[in-house]
């Protein structure tokens, strides 16, 4: 009697947290969207646009996991959860690096950048760096 | 509800990268839209299995895990030209 009881609080809690981790998840996501509209250039919004839907989907997988009815759907959320973490540095990486190798302009409120990629409009070329070093000529300069 | 509730935040987030890949001003803009999408892609697909109680979807899940990756870093490679 009391048995049966216990199983069923915690299949209730079992119910909420897994429904909490699918909502934490989606809204984490949601936040990597709003960061693609709101963030001034590139190299910020790779920052929202994989980490934080990275771990969105990482958290709506373990939702998943915790709401999961069999052993074997499990196992497959668990290699993809693993999957997911490993693949999404280099997946920014690689987008990064096409950024710039591209010649993709900097927002002009950038402070300090050690690349010398070239600066979005006037207000940002204004800003260079304290070398008056033109915009973009780093980067074949570096030794 | 909750699952319906982060389907409808999938749907949004799913506009958002497809207006992205649009006005991208860059192209690595683009690709790191269509990486965004293909993640919203996979959630609503775990989201789903979730709701119909569908396990065999979850094997959708770990494939377009795999997809997404190598589409992404091919897509960053031709844009960087190094694409071979």
């Amino acid at each position: 009697m009391s048995g049966d009881a216990l199983g069923e609080v915690v299949a209730v809690a079992a119910d909420v947290l897994g429904q909490g981790l699918l909502l934490a998840g989606s809204l984490l996501v949601g936040v990597a969207a709003l960061g693609l509209v709101r963030l001034p250039d590139v190299y910020s919004r790779i920052n929202a646009g994989t980490k934080a839907a990275a771990l969105g989907l990482v958290l709506v997988l373990l939702g998943g996991v915790v709401l999961a009815p069999t052993a074997g759907s499990v196992l497959v959320l668990l290699v993809a959860i693993a999957l997911q973490l490993f693949t999404v540095p280099i997946a920014g990486f690689e987008i990064a690096q096409a950024a710039r190798l591209t010649g993709t302009p900097v927002t002009g409120r950038t402070h300090h950048d050690e690349l010398g990629l070239p600066g979005a409009g006037a207000t940002g070329a204004a800003d260079e760096g304290p070398d008056g070093e033109p915009p973009g000529a780093g980067r074949g300069a570096r030794p | 509800m909750v699952v319906e509730t982060a389907l409808v935040v999938m749907a949004l987030s799913l506009a958002v990268a497809a207006w992205r890949v649009v006005v991208g001003p860059s192209d690595a803009d683009r690709v790191l839209a269509v990486d965004l999408g293909f993640i919203v892609v996979v959630c609503s697909i775990a989201l789903l299995a979730v709701r119909a109680r569908t396990p065999a979807l979850l094997d959708l899940v770990l494939v377009a895990t795999l997809v997404g990756f190598l589409t992404t870093v091919v897509l960053a490679r031709l844009v960087a030209g190094r694409g071979r």
